[in-house]
């Protein structure tokens, strides 16, 4: 079984956000993690880059598959986690931590609203 | 041969060098018409090793290498039969190797002839109206065909056609390419059966369909029973029906792309006309059209005038609606040239008993791997030249996956199968063993999979460990992809 | 049965096994209606190895021996016996792309060894396991800088008047179907080069890439330093387009300008690959090791096994076709693994010092075939710029006119410039290390004869 914070918002699409006053923290699921296997390297956006809903903002590679990551809210993205340069592992380690992916200053608080909760996301992953 | 064999540079010692093939140097006086601010500061990093360290050196490489010519190689969608000796010495010959690619036509009348007959006898294989032989590889080929789609579109500026249909199963190349000729992909979901959902296919088409690429048999390993339907909906909708020639193997001398409605096919000579595949390449990939596609092949292809009897080659300028050039000069001259051996010795009868045995071949192994413990994807259809194997269940059960069973056969001494392709069907093996196998070679692969199953079963965690046998064990590919080192460096 | 082993006592046991009685039975998902064109009617009987090579042997014949002096992207060069006769091992000969890569170590050794053997010569951190050909490759290099610009947003690339037009053409049909421009940037008459000041035209215009060829297809030597570092400083990558014999002697791309070439690309062919009508040859391709993971076709890395020991792989495989699908790099797959086994092979057997001397006698031979051309009465250079191994000459008559009654004495004297730059009279030459003095003698009088 996959770890599914209750406190965070996901899409479908595997992303998760954690809201820190009117910024959106990025990253993927734990289940997407896994399923991936072991990442070998993180595409990321530009700091400054705006970016709508559902925007492609970003790539996970492992060594045989790669996978689109989308903006789950729109706004600017504020940061990016440099550390993944170096070390992609950290989101297979610490997929809610410190392998978050990229902070988006949101457009539209209200978007969140429309984000699956940890319920509805596990629904989500046992219907799979 | 576990050993670790050392680089080429490891072998380099400052003096050394393979002297007879060098000539001696000129001086510097001869060079003074190159300004000195161009020339290289420092002489580039190459080994400096003898005649006899550089044969002994790809020689023990070339020894840890499967190949045809050593094992049986069961991969699916790769067509991996006997590449004919003859061939070789034939494309060898020095009459073509010295002739320089801009030749007059003068001096390439053997050479084309060649290039002429060899058109003429895909043109009849395939049932198309027209065959270009210069694309360089099947995903050139794809190009070259999708690429005509677009310029026949635009030549009645029938400018809203955005997008390329493209079956679930298809090969990467398919959507890669359609997406190198500035389409846009739709994929269109493949039924239980392995067959194309007919009705999926009719809401997807409109009029923004350019096309639809496909193979037949599938990338799944059966024959596309809806064809016509298929054709007849793409037809209707104004697309253009494409033809992946990946598995014509198993339809020589059976059906004929032409016959079957397709407007534009590649081929792929690597497969089909048993050149070699080299350890990568080179291919080639030529192109066949249907009537109202013959205006866009692309050049240079050979012509006859039937007066004279004299060849000439047909380009931009007698052809400008053509695609143009795909490379510098015309694709790859030596594999067309070994094609045309391959397809001389075989003949009429000979392409129709490829059909029929690479068909055969498959249905005989797919019939004694299930009887020994393996599930078929699709059981209840004929396997076309290849079939699939779905490791579902002893993934589940064992936690002994397609891979690791891949893995395990080298130490058989037998070839992986295709191994995760297509990928709409989990933990797969896609089987193709040719009409060049004897069935004592596919008897052997059998038992080797029957001994693996009952190893699953008995001692999985070896199994996962596999192969112990070759120069290497399962090597770190993350490692390969996080610490990237491309180049050696002392 | 040629190629096909089956006994009839094979063949039944397999039906019986299958449970079909007739090989036909196997066919029976296929509507009987379609199979009516199969008969294959129009084809020749099959005939036996021994009447085949007889035939093409005498085609061979056929393609009537003559000197050469024809370059323009293809060369003569010795080749070693070496090389083909380890390429064409079956072990190379006949074995899959390096997926299996326990089963393949051969193989991604040697492209290994290939990649580090390319990035050296170029002077770039990392090559691919080679693209279908130099032209292709510099469709694949543009759409490449496209990617990697990430200050452009523009699709347009410049591309020298004075790069090979065979290039032109085929990089054009490649790329235009993205709505990629490559537009033209003209050459100066008199040197037959690319002047960086011919540039400032471009200034403050959004292009994505620069492609600079070194030499230029009338052997021309560019000032690639003065070009790169123009192209840098209006941020644009620079694609180089190289002749990988000349780079034993010329500076390589790595090292042009202050920052050096984004992207190299070439064609391999002068490495060891015969002639052969225009292929199998191969494109070499590198770049720095940052635009890496926009580079298109196969990489191979060097990495460990579950013991410790090193063994090579493929890598970096989520840029290509099999994963990544309509978002791959490109579509390319099959590339030109046995040509750039050939030019591993040779590159090894040439070595740093025996390059060098091949380039040297390459230009000192066209140096001295061109003095002796232009001695003959109305025949000159055409342009000012030091050469490497080829040469543009003007004629004092019809260059096709003269090529032609040239090639009825077995001499082809070398490629017309009429048709792709309306130049009637003037030729290009090139000469190898392959010609002796009475090769260049023999030229030289049927050049005489022909214009008297």
């Amino acid at each position: 079984m996959s770890e599914i914070p209750a406190e965070l918002r996901y899409r479908t699409s595997h992303e998760w956000v954690r809201v820190e006053d009117d910024v959106a923290v990025v990253g993927i699921t734990d289940h997407a993690q896994d399923a991936m296997g072991d990442l070998v390297y993180v595409e990321l956006p530009e700091v400054g880059q705006v970016l709508a809903t559902g925007e492609e903002a970003g790539v996970v590679e492992s060594v045989k598959a790669a996978s689109d990551i989308y903006a789950p809210v729109s706004g600017e993205i504020v940061a990016v986690n440099d550390a993944l340069e170096d070390e992609p592992e950290l989101v297979n380690n610490e997929p809610y931590g410190n392998g978050w992916l990229f902070k988006i200053k949101m457009a539209d608080s209200g978007e969140l609203k429309e984000m699956l909760t940890a319920d509805q996301y596990q629904e989500q992953l046992d219907s799979e | 041969m576990s050993n670790e064999t050392k680089l080429i540079f490891q072998h380099s010692r400052p003096g050394r060098g393979a002297n007879a093939q060098a000539p001696k140097p000129v001086s510097e006086d001869q060079l003074s018409a190159i300004p000195a601010s161009l020339r290289r500061k420092q002489k580039p990093g190459l080994p400096e090793v003898s005649e006899l360290d550089v044969v002994r050196h790809y020689t023990n490489l070339s020894s840890k290498n499967f190949a045809i010519d050593k094992q049986f190689y069961p991969l699916g969608s790769c067509t991996m039969k006997y590449n004919p000796r003859g061939a070789n010495r034939a494309a060898m010959l020095p009459g073509f190797l010295a002739r320089h690619p801009l030749a007059p036509a003068s001096h390439s009348q053997g050479y084309l002839a060649c290039l002429y007959d060899l058109q003429n006898f895909l043109k009849e294989v395939t049932g198309m109206k027209g065959v270009s032989l210069a694309p360089m590889a099947g995903a050139q080929g794809e190009f070259a065909g999708v690429a005509m789609i677009r310029a026949y579109h635009d030549a009645r500026n029938d400018d809203g056609r955005t997008e390329i249909l493209i079956p679930e199963a298809a090969h990467g190349t398919n959507p890669a390419t359609a997406v190198m000729c500035g389409y846009k992909v739709r994929e269109v979901p493949v039924g239980k059966d392995g067959d194309v959902d007919l009705e999926a296919l009719k809401q997807a088409c409109g009029p923004q369909t350019a096309g639809l690429m496909m193979t037949n048999p599938s990338t799944c390993g059966v024959f596309e029973r809806q064809i016509e339907a298929i054709a007849k909906t793409v037809h209707d909708a104004g697309g253009l029906l494409y033809y992946d020639g990946a598995n014509l193997n198993a339809i020589l001398g059976k059906v004929r792309p032409g016959d079957m409605g397709f407007d534009v096919i590649h081929m792929n000579l690597h497969k089909t006309f048993a050149t070699p595949h080299g350890g990568g390449g080179p291919g080639a990939g030529p192109v066949g059209v249907s009537q109202r596609l013959l205006p866009y092949l692309p050049t240079p292809m050979a012509g006859l005038d039937e007066d004279s009897g004299e060849y000439s080659w047909i380009d931009t300028d007698t052809l400008p609606t053509s695609i143009g050039h795909l490379s510098a000069f015309m694709g790859n001259a030596g594999v067309l040239l070994r094609a045309y051996f391959y397809a001389m010795v075989l003949g009429r009868e000979g392409m129709i008993r490829v059909g029929e045995y690479s068909t055969l071949a498959a249905n005989y192994l797919l019939k004694r791997l299930q009887q020994v413990g393996y599930t078929a994807a699709y059981p209840e259809r004929r396997a076309s030249h290849e079939f699939i194997l779905t490791l579902a269940k002893e993934a589940k059960e064992l936690n002994v996956t397609a891979m690791d069973v891949a893995k395990r056969l080298l130490d058989y001494n037998q070839h992986a199968p295709t191994t995760y392709f297509p990928l709409l069907v989990p933990e797969c093996l896609l089987i193709e063993p040719t009409e060049t196998e004897s069935k004592e070679a596919m008897d052997d692969f059998i038992a080797a999979m029957e001994a693996i199953l009952h190893e699953a079963k008995t001692d999985p965690d070896m199994v996962k460990e596999a192969p112990f046998t070759q120069p290497v064990r399962r090597l770190d590919d993350v490692k390969a992809a996080r610490e990237l080192d491309l180049t050696w460096s002392e | 049965m040629p190629y096909i082993p089956h006994t009839p006592d094979d063949v039944s046991a397999m039906l019986d096994a299958i449970g079909a009685e007739r090989i036909e039975d196997l066919f029976d998902e296929i509507p009987a209606h379609l199979k009516a064109g199969s008969s294959l009617d129009a084809l020749p009987e099959g005939r036996g190895e021994m009447e085949v090579t007889r035939l093409m042997a005498e085609r061979a014949e056929q393609d009537r021996y003559a000197l050469s002096f024809l370059g323009g992207g293809a060369y003569q060069h010795h080749i070693p016996a070496a090389v083909w006769e380890i390429a064409t091992r079956g072990e190379f000969y006949t074995a899959y792309t390096p997926y299996q890569a326990e089963a393949s170590q051969g193989t991604l050794q040697v492209i290994y060894e290939y990649q580090t053997l390319i990035a050296r010569l170029t002077g770039m951190d990392v090559a691919n396991a080679s693209v279908y050909d130099g032209a292709s490759g510099l469709a694949e290099a543009v759409l490449m800088a496209l990617r990697a610009n990430r200050k452009s947003k523009s699709n347009r690339v410049l591309v020298p008047e004075a790069l090979n037009p065979r290039y032109r053409s085929a990089c054009d049909a490649i790329v235009r179907n993205q709505d990629v421009a490559l537009d033209t940037v003209p050459f100066c008459g008199q040197a037959g080069q690319t002047l960086a000041d011919s540039l400032s035209q471009y200034e403050g215009q959004d292009y994505a890439a620069l492609v600079i060829s070194q030499p230029n297809y009338f052997g021309s030597l560019e000032d690639v330093d003065a070009l790169t570092d123009w192209a840098h400083a209006n941020s644009m990558l620079v694609i180089a387009v190289v002749n990988p014999t000349s780079l034993a002697l010329l500076t390589p791309p790595g090292e042009w300008g202050s920052e050096g070439a984004d992207i190299v690309v070439g064609e391999g062919q002068p490495l060891g690959i015969p002639l052969s009508s225009g292929g199998p040859y191969f494109g070499f391709m590198a770049c720095k090791q940052k635009h890496v993971r926009q580079m298109p076709g196969r990489i191979i890395g060097r990495t460990v096994d579950l013991e410790g020991k090193q063994g090579f792989t493929l890598t970096l495989q989520a840029r290509e076709q099999h994963i990544r699908r309509s978002k791959a790099t490109s579509n390319i797959c099959t590339n030109q693994g046995l040509a750039m086994t050939a030019a591993t092979i040779y590159m090894s057997l040439i070595g740093p010092d025996g390059l060098a001397s091949v380039a040297g006698h390459c230009h000192a031979n066209t140096q001295k075939l061109a003095d002796k051309l232009t001695a003959i009465d109305g025949v000159e250079r055409a342009f000012t710029a030091p050469t490497f191994h080829e040469v543009v000459l003007f004629l004092p008559q019809d260059a096709d006119t003269v090529l032609a009654k040239l090639a009825e004495k077995d001499i082809l004297g070398g490629l017309s410039l009429a048709k792709d730059y309306g130049m009637q009279n003037a030729i290009l030459v090139n000469a190898t290390e392959v010609h002796t003095e009475g090769d260049l003698d023999l030229f030289v009088a049927a050049m005489k004869e022909v214009l008297a």
